[in-house]
């Protein structure tokens, strides 16, 4: 596959314009606290949406109103007050710094240990950057080469406007509006997100992992992602980011979709690294998503994520494999320390005649934090020899934190094959004094045994987040041993 | 190089140690023979500074430093290396990667770059080589569903790697068919030199039949009570213990 290198876009943007004046349109205003039919109307206003999406919104709104909020995940957290939050919030300009000397030296540190670059360093902590790595001029350039293709990438707002009928026809047919109280409130509010359109037989020819990192700065607080692939198409996506993210909103509540079409591939990637409270429990994000893909016929769908951040995680990024062959796979690195909770796994639903799942999981515990797996297997009754291996394996260290597994499995046809492994283990006195013995202080052992540990879950991510996930492991345990 | 005085330690307020006196110097090979439950692995895992033994009283030195106040891999930067009777597992880390990141630390410890992955490379190639240790070995999970056999052989194939001032082999020679048993000494021998110093610690005579010590000790009720040539091995062998008693 072509990679869009760095130096090609230095050489490209040498010889560039700048094509759109980047702040012009940003207004520093905010709305009130709370949220009624007003409030929503203002949204779809204020984001010029045509009068089918503000009627979306409202009767999301709508249903969102008669829901009450998910109590059965396996976390405690003091529920937000919904009249109590901002729902608009234009993206505010942070100061401009002049060079990396007057950003926070521990985020600079941080990055060091990630091996995050000098540029990228200065995108991330908002230090003014030459034109190369400059995001609406980056972005641009990544635009126009995924134009050639003719695939669509842009911030879902702008598809709202420019290819309606796309939006319209996919979205929420896969997480309803009705499926539950986040998305539901996600559907009438929701601030931005990604539109990615991959068109049939066309693979795409980079990560989209890329525009997406130098494009991110300001993730918003109710993000909407529809990806779609169409007929033996392929993709792969990166969301998130290896940075640490503070972010002020205490409440996320994304929602995604995924739509592979017959014979197509996406293969979708996450790195979660938001604000996990600090060491004695207090703040943190309360990362409340709801992801999900549909596979047609012979489609593949895969998950990969690492959940390092947040306080509290409720997270299962699910596969519908309604066509018959069709693939889905989740593979999952969830760490909590301190006073974190994750409560995260996926749903294979399986519809469609020899139809394959696998869900590997990984959770690491330490400190305070409480992790659990939650996973469902549904095997429908004309999914003939459809085929699940599930495997979960949890990995404690010292005797404060938990691990849970919560497998669910349906089977409506007798010709089902799954298979379902699980392990608990901890990391032993007597492996630590082996690797001191070696002169590998504690720290790094540990790091070393975890990295291990994960390793079937970070061989499925893409090269160069593979190597900052490792680094990104270690550095969410510091300080879990005494 | 390694000289332990009255040492005195007990685990759980037991004591196990019951003062230790021994020397090692430059170029030797001491070998510790005793009887189950004399103390011979506790006398390994308190050089190597396992934190669950506390040292009541007397010291242990190498090269004239007083290793009480070192962590176990500050010990293993110093140049102490404990092969062990029972070597763990850690799954999904590869021989290769465990063996480049012990190595790295100790180079870190010592202010040195970490070692470029090309000369790493070269390094471990030559020292499997020597050991007759298979490339695919090396990218196997470390110890995981190896026989004890192949747990020796990664033990001693870690110490021609980080070649230590002082390596201990605690109990080697266990769980070792002859022909693992002589492969295993003959990578000891070759490692040997004229700046280090091996300390073998066996219940049996018959490893050092092939790693030839030049002074036997016997350990019995955590203290040294007879010390001699390499032919007390020989002797233990013929009588066993009970005459020592």
């Amino acid at each position: 596959m072509n990679k869009f290198t760095e130096d090609d876009l230095k050489k490209e943007l040498e010889t560039k314009e700048y094509e759109y004046g980047f702040y012009t349109d940003i207004e520093a205003d905010k709305f009130p606290v709370g949220l009624n039919e007003e409030v929503v109307i203002a949204i779809s206003k204020k984001k010029n949406e045509p009068e089918w999406m503000t009627e979306w919104r409202l009767n999301a709104f709508k249903v969102w109103k008669e829901m009450t909020e998910p109590d059965w995940a396996n976390v405690n957290y003091e529920k937000p007050n919904f009249q109590d939050i901002s729902y608009y919030s234009a993206p505010v300009q942070k100061p401009k710094l002049d060079s990396l000397d007057q950003v926070d030296p521990e985020l600079l540190k941080t990055f060091e240990k990630l091996g995050i670059s000098i540029d990228e360093q200065k995108r991330l902590s908002n230090v003014a950057v030459d034109i190369v790595v400059d995001s609406v001029s980056v972005a641009t350039t990544f635009k126009k080469t995924l134009n050639e293709k003719g695939i669509i990438f842009m911030p879902i707002s702008e598809a709202i406007q420019e290819h309606p009928e796309l939006v319209k026809k996919y979205l929420g047919t896969i997480v309803p509006t009705t499926d539950n109280f986040y998305a539901a409130l996600n559907s009438a509010v929701f601030s931005d997100g990604s539109f990615c359109y991959i068109p049939k037989g066309v693979t795409c020819p980079m990560e989209l992992s890329t525009y997406f990192r130098i494009n991110e700065g300001g993730t918003g607080q109710f993000e909407r992602t529809l990806v779609i692939a169409d007929k033996g198409s392929y993709v792969s996506y990166l969301e998130g980011c290896t940075a640490p993210a503070r972010d002020e909103n205490q409440l996320h509540a994304a929602v995604v979709e995924l739509i592979a079409l017959d014979d197509a591939e996406i293969k979708y990637s996450t790195v979660q690294n938001w604000f996990p409270g600090d060491a004695e429990g207090k703040g943190g994000v309360y990362n409340f998503v709801t992801k999900r893909g549909l596979c047609e016929k012979n489609a593949k769908i895969s998950w990969t994520q690492v959940e390092t951040g947040s306080a509290v995680t409720w997270k299962y990024p699910s596969c519908i494999l309604k066509g018959d062959n069709s693939v889905g796979e989740f593979y999952s690195i969830a760490v909590t320390n301190h006073f974190q909770q994750a409560d995260t796994g996926t749903k294979m639903i399986h519809l469609g005649k020899n139809t394959k799942s696998t869900i590997i999981s990984k959770g690491v515990s330490a400190g305070k934090s409480q992790n659990s797996y939650r996973g469902l297997v549904h095997i429908g009754a004309r999914a003939e020899n459809a085929r699940n291996f599930s495997q979960c394996d949890s990995l404690l260290m010292g005797n404060q934190c938990g691990a849970h597994t919560f497998p669910y499995i349906e089977a409506k046809n007798k010709t089902a094959q799954i298979e379902h492994e699980a392990t608990t283990s901890k990391i032993g006195e007597d492996q630590l004094f082996y690797c001191n013995q070696r002169g590998i202080d504690t720290e790094k052992a540990i790091a070393l045994i975890v990295n291990g540990f994960s390793k079937e879950v970070l061989n499925k991510l893409p090269m160069e987040f593979a190597v900052e996930a490792q680094k990104l492991l270690e550095i969410s345990l510091e300080g879990s041993v005494g | 190089m390694l000289e332990v005085k009255n040492l005195h330690a007990s685990i759980n307020d037991k004591e196990i140690l019951k003062g230790i006196n021994l020397e090692i110097k430059p170029g030797e090979v001491h070998a510790i023979m005793g009887p189950n439950g004399s103390g011979k692995s506790t006398l390994s895992a308190v050089i190597a500074g396992k934190e669950e033994y506390e040292v009541t009283e007397g010291a242990v030195f190498l090269n004239n430093e007083d290793l009480e106040d070192l962590a176990p891999e500050e010990r293993a930067h110093k140049g102490v290396f404990l092969s062990f009777q029972y070597p763990v597992e850690i799954p999904g880390v590869t021989v290769t990667n465990f063996i480049k990141t012990a190595i790295n630390e100790t180079r870190k410890a010592k202010g040195l770059e970490e070692l470029p992955a090309k000369e790493m490379l070269k390094l471990i190639r030559e020292k499997a080589d020597l050991l007759e240790i298979d490339r695919k070995f090396l990218s196997r999970s470390l110890n995981e569903g190896f026989s004890g056999g192949e747990k020796k052989r990664n033990e001693i194939f870690q110490m021609a790697m980080l070649e230590p001032k002082l390596a201990i082999l605690d109990e080697t020679d266990s769980g070792l068919d002859i022909d693992a048993l002589k492969i295993v000494a003959n990578g000891v021998n070759k490692l040997k030199n004229k700046d280090n110093a091996v300390l073998v610690i066996t219940h049996y005579q018959r490893l050092l039949d092939y790693i030839v010590p030049d002074y036997v000790h016997v350990l019995y009720n955590g203290k040294i009570v007879k010390s001699g040539g390499k032919e007390l091995a020989l002797e233990l062998e013929e009588k066993g213990y009970d005459w020592l008693k």
